[in-house]
């Protein structure tokens, strides 16, 4: 069953569920539940994320599964249950720190910062690469100046990959919404996350931009070898590009296996079809 | 003679990182700092350095410090006029307390000082933001004022509870007091603006002031990236500070001589400053030397033209600038955020396209 599976997550090496390209995992959540004032948006959700891997949380709507990654990217502070980055248990952190662990994610509404150039953008990026103290910089002299070509050659090289070349110098708020997320991607990646977090990087999209956008994430996770967790709810988007995929209903997993299981798993039809709850 | 970006290809990350990538705007700025450095001074006559140039080198070292605060990080404060009182009694407890160091050592420390003050005051802002935000700057405003009012100390004990700027020299000519000479004054503040200029411009264009605007547009999504709000505002407070220390220093010692801190730096001070920046432009070092520029020309524009000239009285002409500077906050702030800098920039977008617009 498929349930059963994501428990046996310290034998991770050897668990059924592994792929051939996945290794340790990289995050673990134990029983993580997280309440709104009454309201609970998560209820007692385990599961890991194999390092190498592309893993899917799908869901209907107001399932939990953006809820989960805020808990994941400090966000959110569950009420219980813990969390395990790679090997350790994790502390409850601020967002900036999680980040500086090398955790980056994109929004469900896009989060750019509007009044600067896409360019400028992707350096903020970066700023967990950059050392240089104030001094250095009010002078812009020795590391400050160095630092500043470094990371702009490592970004020029994220805007290239991500076909964003000629608009580099233009400000966020004058894209159209399929670039914004492209350049929400090209952010996070300046930034050489261990596990990237996309919350809807399709939606919205034409078919084009999608077909763009499933290239990019399968090359970032390919190539650059990076983990990736991603909220989707196109379902032919889901099975062509994931590894496993995490099922949410009201808040509960109901669900967790490679595609193929997904798509023959009753509770995840039943949820779907919209079978009436108890 | 035209202005043209093409056959001026940058070749690397550092030409295109400069603070004045087209060729014409370069040698416009280099004009601009020989003309200040090497002209004015032999030119200068007490009536254009106390009317204009004085008040304009240290209304735009206050400009760029505020914008910096309000316009790069997006923070809103009401209380510039209190933060240059911190500058300019820092100042006068240093020139008393130690007369044998050079004036200059003293007015930096006077920044040093408005800035640890500033991140004191700047506290609140990580709790609370915009309206609530200005409303807290406010109440230090009026607290700093009212401390500088009530403690004989920092007036050292004088009867008038005034502060009077005793006479200091840099390399025997002498700069504060009754005896300055003209010149000498000009070129201190030039000195400090021009400083203020390329920190400002420095720490804008880099990974500092990337924060500081990714704070300004999107809060949560900035600490997402990695930075910490804590920092990133604690630190345009204190840099904002410093400059308006500067200023506030320079206001006292260097241009005023005595001051009267309710009168001098009141509430008025702290609008006049944001008034610049509104319509100098948010987020411009440019444009904070063209608010100030506007904002201590225009009265003195309309005085000459309507006083002098067709015999208003005064104080008609100074309802009328009121109006002026009302109307225009209200025009910017709805049509043109980014004040006369955007509208000297779209003005050059055009420029670089003439004669064919398409
Ligand atoms: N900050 C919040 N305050 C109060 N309730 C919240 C908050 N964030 C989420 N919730 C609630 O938690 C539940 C789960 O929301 P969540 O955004 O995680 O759903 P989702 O699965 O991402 O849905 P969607 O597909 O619409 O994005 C919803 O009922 C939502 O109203
Ligand atoms: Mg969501």
């Amino acid at each position: 069953m498929i349930h059963a599976a994501t428990k046996g997550a310290e034998a991770s090496g050897d668990s059924p569920l592994a792929t051939d390209k996945a290794g340790d995992p990289i995050l673990e959540l134990r029983d993580i539940s997280l309440s709104f004032g009454g309201v609970a948006a998560i209820k007692d959700v385990s599961f890991d994320i194999l390092e190498g891997e592309i893993r899917a949380i799908i869901g209907p709507n107001g399932a939990g599964k953006s809820s989960i990654l805020n808990v994941i990217s400090g966000f959110y502070v569950p009420q219980e249950g813990r969390i395990v980055y790679r090997g350790a248990r994790r502390p409850s952190l601020k967002p900036y720190q999680v980040a500086r662990q090398g955790i980056a994610r994109t929004f469900q509404s896009i989060a750019l910062f509007e009044g600067m150039s896409v360019l400028d953008n992707v350096m903020t990026g970066r700023i967990n690469h950059m050392r240089s103290g104030l001094l250095s910089q009010a002078l812009w002299r020795g590391r400050a100046e160095r630092e500043e070509v470094e990371n702009r050659k490592f970004c020029e090289g994220i805007i290239d990959f991500l076909e964003i070349q000629h608009i580099r110098k233009t400000r966020v708020a004058q894209l159209p919404y399929g670039l914004k997320k492209r350049v929400e991607l090209a952010r996070a990646l300046a930034s050489e996350p261990k596990l990237l977090l996309l919350d809807e990087p399709m939606a919205g999209m034409s078919v084009e931009e999608k077909e763009d956008m499933c290239r990019f994430i399968l090359y970032v996770n390919d190539e650059i070898g990076t983990t990736i967790a991603l909220i989707e709810h196109d379902m032919g988007v889901v099975m062509d590009l994931s590894d496993r995929v995490v099922v949410m209903d009201y808040g509960r997993k109901i669900g967790d296996g490679s595609p193929d299981e997904i798509r023959n798993n009753q509770a995840v039809i039943d949820a779907y079809l919209g079978v009436v709850h108890d | 003679m035209f202005y043209r970006e093409a056959g001026d290809i940058k070749t690397s990350y550092v030409d295109d990182g400069q603070t004045f990538p087209i060729r014409l705007d370069r040698q416009l700025y280099f004009s601009a700092l020989i003309v200040a450095w090497g002209v004015i001074p032999f030119l200068v006559d007490d009536y254009w350095a106390n009317a204009v140039l004085l008040p304009f080198l240290i209304y735009a070292i206050a400009a760029i410090g505020l914008n910096i605060l309000v316009g790069y990080c997006g923070q809103v404060s009401l209380g510039t006029g209190g933060f240059m009182a911190v500058g300019a009694y820092a100042v006068y407890k240093l020139m008393t307390a130690m007369p044998e160091v050079n004036i200059l050592i003293h007015v930096f420390l006077a920044g040093g000082i408005t800035a640890l003050v500033g991140v004191l005051f700047g506290l609140p802002s990580l709790r609370i933001k915009g309206f609530y935000l200005a409303v807290a700057t406010l109440a230090a405003q009026f607290f700093l004022v009212w401390l500088f009012n009530r403690v004989p100390w920092f007036y050292n004990y004088s009867a008038s509870g005034q502060i009077t700027a005793p006479e200091r020299t840099i390399f025997g000519v002498v700069v504060t007091g009754a005896n300055s000479e003209t010149w000498a004054t000009y070129l201190v503040c030039l000195f400090f603006v021009t400083l203020a200029a390329l920190i400002a411009r420095n720490l804008t264009r880099g990974a500092i002031g990337r924060q500081w605007m990714a704070i300004r547009d999107m809060d949560i999504a900035a600490e997402i990236i990695g930075v910490n709000p804590l920092s990133a505002k604690l630190g345009a407070f204190a840099v904002s500070s410093f400059f308006i220390g500067v200023s506030g220093a320079l206001f006292f010692a260097v241009y005023l001589g005595a001051v009267e801190v309710g009168e001098v730096f009141g509430i008025n001070k702290s609008f006049l400053v944001l008034f610049m920046i509104i319509i100098g432009g948010l987020g411009s070092i440019l444009g904070s030397f063209a608010g100030a520029a506007f904002l201590v020309l225009l009265p003195v524009l309309l005085k000459n033209v309507l006083v002098g000239g067709l015999n208003w009285p005064t104080d008609l002409a100074a309802h009328l600038e009121f109006m002026i500077v009302g109307a225009l906050i209200v025009i910017f702030l709805v049509a043109e955020p980014h004040g006369i800098a955007q509208l000297w920039r779209l003005a050059k977008e055009k420029l670089r396209l003439w004669p064919f617009p398409h």
